[in-house]
């Protein structure tokens, strides 16, 4: 069986976050991670690896689009235990949108893996920066496959795919069979952190860096320039003023939250 | 004037108030037209609903072939609805399926697409929005510059303002690929209803992380006496105090209400990417050096088990 990874480097969250003069964010001169939300995709991917009768025979590639330093976020997942990496750089891929960012990650997964097409295509629940939450939906539509997304649980038997999703009015079991696209949510596990024998391993593993031209890309159809959004703006929010802080002493405090309450008319 | 979609959100034909905030915001950019995916004898209902929102045509599109199926068969029957209407733009609900469905349709026809809007505006006919980025710390201002605009907006985003509209039935039959029908619902449990708001939608919501030590009973007291949604940070949500879809924060829902109450949350990046845009913000905890503090108008350092009930006390009193 083989499995691609999507994997996206992103600012640091708890860094900060801004943007550059063209409105695109600011991926080169922050410290950069592999999104903490494709750790769970990578996780429940090494999880069905070991889990297969022949795990030898499962093998796993991360996946990435992304500038130079991008190659970070296909180095933790080989480190996490990943078998093998595939990063897309290319000059013209920059500012490109979800639209051409799909674009390029599914030419990348039409080529399969050794040789042989992927049977599941994994995506975290969304990136921690533009946090669109829809290049999952957007590959099974480019790649004309079934997509099983937002899986707080994946089970499979041979070919067949079962998740559990947790809707806002409802707990769905959605099946199928595949090849299919799975996005998995922070719910579906704990992602393991790299031992110092993975980190070491992940050093000897096969990296490839591919151009828009190996996938048959044509640049023009990627990048700021022909992104189907525009940025108009961006504006910083101006910092909240400071609010008022009280000690509870012997009930003061609710008595005073409950005045100010009042006094903004809640009750 | 073109058209501007509004996809119904609703649930069983019972029509949510999201779909009215979109009607709202069409009406700037176009003639609000409606289009109800769902059981086809509610239609008439539907049209009643939404036609006191300015809705003047309603694409009514009979769910019995699509609803075994996640999200894709809707696309498939969104596009077919957008070569009938040839719209302006078309307006999604900003939740999970809302914006998978997005993606798919904007694929599906060429077009562009923004998620999230708390806005939208048009600028010279040119739908314009305004989105909330980066954990609430940047305002971002966007259009779309190829096809029809398709636009997932967030609960809240306006106020809902009633207009005359037709409210004309238009039944629309749709056909589903096989390849869309690739994932199908093979089970589905609902959610208990709370008797409460909608997280999403709520005027007020209270919400308890890891400092409630998993006794809630407080956080819903007090909500219930404010009329407010409940909802609970990550901690609280992994520790199995409460659902996932209680959660507030960057993997959970993103809210902004007119007032928040944390409650024994500390307030890490990924909560306040959840609520970080609400209008007025209180928090209870015991920890003065909580970042949550930061971010307060008004802020008790104290222990919730004794302040929360006394607050709920003093509601209760004063609404009597």
């Amino acid at each position: 069986m083989k499995i691609a990874v999507c994997v996206k480097y992103v600012p640091d969250a708890t860094g900060d976050r801004h943007f550059e003069e063209d409105k695109t964010v600011d991926r080169v001169g922050v410290d950069g991670l592999l999104s903490e939300l494709d750790e769970y995709a990578v996780e429940q991917a090494l999880q069905l690896k070991e889990k297969a009768e022949n795990p030898e025979d499962v093998v796993v590639t991360a996946l990435c689009v992304g500038p130079e330093a991008a190659v970070d976020a296909v180095r933790k997942a080989l480190q996490m235990g990943a078998d093998q990496g595939v990063h897309v750089v290319d000059d013209a891929i920059a500012g490109s949108d979800a639209i051409a960012t799909s674009l390029v990650l599914a030419k990348a997964i039409e080529r399969g893996a050794d040789g042989a097409p992927y049977d599941l295509v994994m995506c975290g629940m969304a990136s921690t920066d533009g946090s669109m939450s829809v290049v999952p939906a957007m590959l099974a539509e480019r790649l004309s496959l079934p997509q099983l997304t937002l899986a707080s649980k994946v089970e499979t038997q041979g070919a067949q795919v079962r998740i559990q999703r947790d809707g806002d009015t409802a707990t769905e079991v959605v099946g199928g069979t595949m090849p299919m696209v799975i996005s998995v949510t922070d719910q579906s596990g704990e992602a393991r952190y790299p031992s110092f024998k993975g980190i070491m391993a992940a050093k000897k593993k096969p990296l490839e860096t591919l151009s828009l031209s190996d996938l048959g890309v044509d640049a023009g159809d990627v990048g700021l320039s022909v992104a189907w959004t525009e940025v108009a703006e961006t504006t910083a929010r101006p910092p909240r003023e400071a609010g008022e802080i009280v000690k509870d002493e012997e009930g003061s405090g609710a008595k005073a939250l409950a005045d100010f309450l009042a006094a903004k008319k809640f009750i | 004037m073109s058209e501007i979609l509004v996809l119904v959100d609703h649930a069983e034909g019972a029509v949510k108030k999201p779909t009215y905030e979109m009607l709202t915001l069409a009406a700037r950019l176009g003639e609000p037209a409606a289009v109800f995916i769902g059981p086809k004898d509610k239609g008439s209902e539907v049209a009643e609903a939404v036609k006191r929102y300015g809705a003047g045509t309603v694409y009514v599109v009979d769910d019995e072939a699509l609803k075994g199926y996640l999200v894709a068969p809707k696309a498939e029957a969104l596009q077919q609805v957008m070569e009938k209407s040839s719209p302006g733009a078309v307006l999604i609900a900003s939740s999970a399926e809302g914006k998978e469905i997005a993606g798919r349709l904007a694929i599906k026809t060429g077009s562009g697409l923004i998620t999230d809007a708390v806005d939208v505006e048009s600028d010279h006919d040119t739908a314009v929005t305004t989105q909330s980025v980066f954990a609430g710390n940047y305002t971002v201002k966007a259009k779309v510059t190829r096809g029809t605009p398709i636009i997932t907006v967030k609960p809240n985003s306006a106020a809902p303002q009633e207009a005359d509209g037709a409210g004309t039935v238009e039944e629309v039959s749709v056909t589903v690929s096989d390849a869309a029908k690739g994932a199908q619902i093979v089970a589905s449990q609902p959610r208990k209803a709370t008797g409460r708001p909608e997280l999403t939608e709520a005027a007020i919501v209270v919400s308890g992380g890891r400092g409630t030590g998993g006794s809630f009973e407080p956080v819903e007291e007090l909500a219930d006496a404010l009329g407010a949604a409940v909802g609970a940070s990550r901690a609280a949500v992994d520790s199995g105090w409460k659902p996932h879809s209680y959660q507030i924060g960057q993997t959970g829902k993103t809210v902004s209400p007119q007032l928040y109450i944390a409650a024994g949350i500390s307030g890490a990046i990924q909560h306040r990417a959840g609520m970080q845009t609400s209008k007025t913000i209180v928090a209870v905890n015991k920890d003065e050096e909580a970042p949550i503090f930061e971010l307060v108008d008004f802020g008790v350092v104290g222990d919730l088990h004794t302040v929360l009930p006394a607050v709920t006390e003093e509601v209760k009193q004063r609404k009597a």
